[in-house]
C-alpha cells in the first residue's frame, strides 16, 4: 500500500543573491534583475517526497503551486526530477493573496486531489520569509503538522505513523505523529537530486491543460501512461471549488499600508586602502578610542 | 478593570523557564497598551506553572491567563492551538504578540488560520496609528513593520478589519524593561478541556545543547559571508576573531554554504547583536543581515565588490581580498598591543 504525497511549492525571485549589480543607483533593489527560481526549501521538500516514494512502493508524488502562468517552470522542474503529477493553481482572482488567502486556495487544491497521507512544503519562501503558509494550510485541512523538519526517520505505513526530527533553537526534537500530517522541511538533509535528462526531453514541451472537470482519481491506482501524467494541469478558482470571497485580496485580512524602499546612505564611511600602513592606522585608531584591545 | 480588548502576549516556556522574547514582548505590550488605553494580558501554558506565573506579573501583566495540563508541559501544535484559540475567543484581545521563535512561528499561523485573522511575521517594529482605506477610517491600528523581499524593502502591514491583530517579533528586537515587584496583576486559571485525540504528536526525544556561541554578549564580532569563498578561507575569520578576543558571526548565506554552524548566524532569522565593533568580511549586506547588526557601535566592511551594500552602513570600508586584508589586520593588531 503506497502513500499519497502532496508537495506545495513556490516560484520566487532570487532574493538571496543580491549583489551590487542588482542595486539601482538610488540604493534600492532592481527586482527585474532577479531571476525567478524554485524556492530552495521547497526543492528539499520535493526531494523528501521523492525519497519516501522511492522507498514505499505504490506511492505517488503530486506537486502543486499557486502563481502566475510563468510558475509552470517550477512544475516542469518537478517533473524532470520525478514528480508523478503536477498542477498549476492560477487565476486572476488569486492575485494579491496574503498567507491566509494563499493557504485557503492550497487547502482547496489539496482536497481536490482527494485522499493524501503527507503534505510537504519548504519551511519558508525566500521572498517573504514568513513560514506561515505551511501551518495555515495544515490548520485549514484540519490536520497536525511538524515544522522545521530536517529529516524523516521512519514511516510506518501499517500503523500510519511518522517519526521525524525537527530543528529547534540550539538542538532538535524527535516527534512521532499520526498520519495524515503536514511537514515543513528545512534544507539540512535532503539534497535535491538533479533533473533527469530523459524526463527533461519527455516533459520539455509539456503544455498546460485547463481541467475544470473533477480530478480523475483513477490514475492513482492505474497504469502510468494516463494523460494526467504527461501534462501540467491548470486549475482555476472554479476547478478547486474555492469561494472567491476567501481568495486573493478579498480573502486577505492583512493590507500593505506603506512600502519604504530601503535606501542605503553612507554618512561617515571612510575608505581604507588595502595596505599595511592604512590598515595599521585604522587599527591604531580603534585601539586609541578603546573599541579594540 | 475591563478585560476585553487587551494587548495579549503568548508566553513561551520550556521546562518552566520563560523565553526572553516573551518578556521583551510584555514590555512592548505595556507601551502599546498605554497608547490604546487597554490592559496587558498574557497566556502561559504548561504544567505546574505557579512559579513561572508569579515571575511574570512584575513585568507589567495585568491579566495572566494560565492553562495547566500534563500534556501541555512541552509545546506541540494541536493541543496548544486548541487551548489558545479558546482563550482568545473568550477574552477578545485586540492584539496578540508571539516571539518569532520555532514555537511562535509554529503556533501563530495556526491561530491566525483558525480565527481567520491577519498575521505578520518577524516584525522589527510595532507602532499604533490610524489607517484610511476607501473611505473607511480606522483608529489605533497596529502597524506591523517588517523587512520584506529579502529585506530590500520595509513594509508596514495593517489588519484593521479583524481582531485580534497578530504579529510575531524576533528575539532581541524589543527592549526588556526591568520588573516592578510592586506591580499588581491577576493570575486567572483557565479550564483546560483536552482529550486523548488532542495529542496526535508525541515528543520522543528533545536535545538542547548549551549555546557555545555568545554573540549577544560579545564586544567584538568578526563575521563572514558567502564571499569568504570556502570553509578553508573561513579559518581567517576564526583567526581574526581569536586575535581580537571576539566572537565569530556569519551571514545566513555563509551558514547555508556550510562554512560555520547556525549558532553563529547574525540577522533577521539569526541573532540580533550590538557589539562595540562588527567586522563584516565578504558579506554583501542584505537588509536581513543588516537588521541583525546595524546598531553595532562601529562597523568595518571588507569586500572585493566596491558596490556591496554593506559599505553604505560601514564606518570603515576596505575593498580587497580577505586573504590579504585579514593577515594585515592581525599583523597590525599584534604590533600595536
Amino acid at each position: 500500500m503506497g502513500l499519497n504525497l502532496i508537495v506545495l511549492i513556490k516560484q520566487v525571485p532570487d532574493t538571496q543573491n543580491i549583489t551590487g549589480n542588482a542595486m539601482k543607483e538610488d540604493g534600492t533593489v532592481n527586482r527585474g534583475a532577479l531571476p525567478a527560481i524554485f524556492n530552495p526549501e521547497d526543492l528539499h521538500a520535493l526531494e523528501a517526497a521523492l525519497t519516501i516514494r522511492d522507498s514505499t512502493p505504490g506511492s505517488k508524488v503530486h506537486v502543486l503551486t499557486m502563481g502566475p502562468p510563468s510558475a509552470v517552470q517550477v512544475l516542469k522542474d518537478s517533473l524532470y526530477r520525478g514528480a508523478d503529477f503536477v498542477a498549476l493553481i492560477s487565476d486572476r482572482r488569486f492575485a494579491a493573496a496574503d498567507t491566509l488567502a494563499t493557504s485557503y486556495a492550497l487547502k482547496c487544491a489539496v482536497e481536490k486531489i482527494g485522499s493524501y497521507d503527507i503534505v510537504l512544503c519548504g519551511r519558508q519562501a525566500i521572498d517573504g520569509d514568513t513560514a506561515q503558509v505551511g501551518p495555515q494550510t495544515a490548520e485549514k485541512l484540519g490536520i497536525n503538522q511538524i515544522t522545521c523538519v530536517s529529516r524523516i526517520e521512519d514511516i510506518d505505513v501499517d500503523k500510519r505513523t511518522i517519526t521525524a526530527v525537527r530543528s529547534i533553537e540550539g538542538g532538535y526534537e524527535k516527534i512521532r505523529a499520526k498520519l495524515p500530517i503536514l511537514l515543513t522541511l528545512t534544507d539540512e538533509h535532503y539534497l535535491p537530486r538533479p533533473p533527469s535528462a530523459i524526463k527533461l526531453m519527455t516533459y520539455k514541451s509539456a503544455s498546460t491543460e485547463m481541467s475544470n472537470t473533477d480530478f480523475d482519481e483513477s490514475y492513482l491506482t492505474s497504469g502510468a501512461d494516463l494523460k494526467a501524467e504527461n501534462t501540467i494541469s491548470l486549475w482555476d478558482i472554479n476547478a478547486i471549488g474555492a469561494d472567491p470571497e476567501s481568495c486573493g485580496l478579498a480573502g486577505s485580512p492583512t493590507k500593505v499600508k506603506t512600502i519604504d524602499l530601503v535606501v542605503l546612505k553612507s554618512e561617515d564611511l571612510r575608505m581604507i586602502e588595502n595596505t599595511d600602513e592604512s590598515i595599521g592606522d585604522m587599527v591604531h585608531e580603534l585601539i586609541a578610542d578603546h573599541t579594540l584591545g | 478593570m475591563a478585560t476585553k480588548n487587551s494587548v495579549m502576549v503568548f508566553v513561551q516556556q520550556d521546562d518552566g523557564i520563560i523565553a526572553e522574547v516573551s518578556i521583551e514582548l510584555i514590555s512592548k505590550a505595556r507601551d502599546l497598551a498605554s497608547r490604546v488605553n487597554a490592559p496587558v494580558s498574557a497566556v502561559l501554558m504548561g504544567n505546574e506553572l505557579r512559579k513561572a506565573a508569579e515571575s511574570l506579573i512584575p513585568y507589567g501583566v495585568d491579566l495572566l491567563y494560565t492553562a495547566e495540563h500534563k500534556g501541555l508541559a512541552h509545546y506541540t501544535p494541536v493541543p496548544y492551538t486548541k487551548v489558545l484559540v479558546e482563550i482568545i475567543k473568550k477574552h477578545s484581545p485586540q492584539i496578540v504578540l508571539y516571539g518569532a521563535t520555532t514555537t511562535g512561528r509554529d503556533i501563530a499561523p495556526r491561530i491566525a488560520s483558525a480565527l481567520r485573522v491577519g498575521l505578520t511575521a518577524d516584525c522589527t517594529d510595532l507602532q499604533i496609528g490610524d489607517y484610511k482605506s476607501k473611505g473607511a477610517q480606522f483608529q489605533n491600528v497596529l502597524y506591523q513593520i517588517r523587512p520584506a523581499f529579502g529585506g530590500n524593502i520595509i513594509a508596514t502591514i495593517v489588519s484593521p478589519e479583524k481582531k485580534p491583530q497578530m504579529a510575531t517579533v524576533r528575539e532581541g528586537v524589543m527592549k526588556m524593561s526591568s520588573p516592578d515587584p510592586s506591580f499588581k496583576g491577576q493570575i486567572i486559571a483557565e479550564d483546560v478541556k483536552l482529550g486523548p485525540d488532542d495529542f496526535p504528536s508525541e515528543i520522543l526525544e528533545r536535545v538542547k545543547e548549551e549555546k557555545s556561541v555568545n554573540l549577544k554578549g560579545a564586544q567584538v564580532i568578526v563575521a563572514g559571508g558567502v564571499g569568504v569563498g570556502s570553509k578553508e578561507n573561513f579559518d581567517l575569520i576564526l583567526q581574526l576573531a581569536h586575535t581580537l578576543g571576539g566572537e565569530v558571526g556569519a551571514s545566513r548565506a555563509a551558514v547555508d554554504a556550510g562554512y560555520v554552524s547556525k549558532d553563529h548566524q547574525v540577522g533577521q532569522t539569526g541573532t540580533t547583536v550590538r557589539p562595540k565593533l562588527y567586522i563584516a568580511c565578504g558579506i554583501s549586506g542584505s537588509v536581513q543581515h543588516r537588521a541583525g547588526m546595524d546598531e553595532s557601535a562601529r562597523i568595518i566592511a571588507i569586500n572585493t565588490d566596491p558596490e556591496a551594500p554593506i559599505f553604505q552602513i560601514a564606518n570603515y570600508g576596505i575593498v580587497g581580498d580577505l586573504k590579504e586584508v585579514i593577515p594585515r589586520f592581525i599583523k597590525a593588531f599584534k604590533a600595536k598591543v
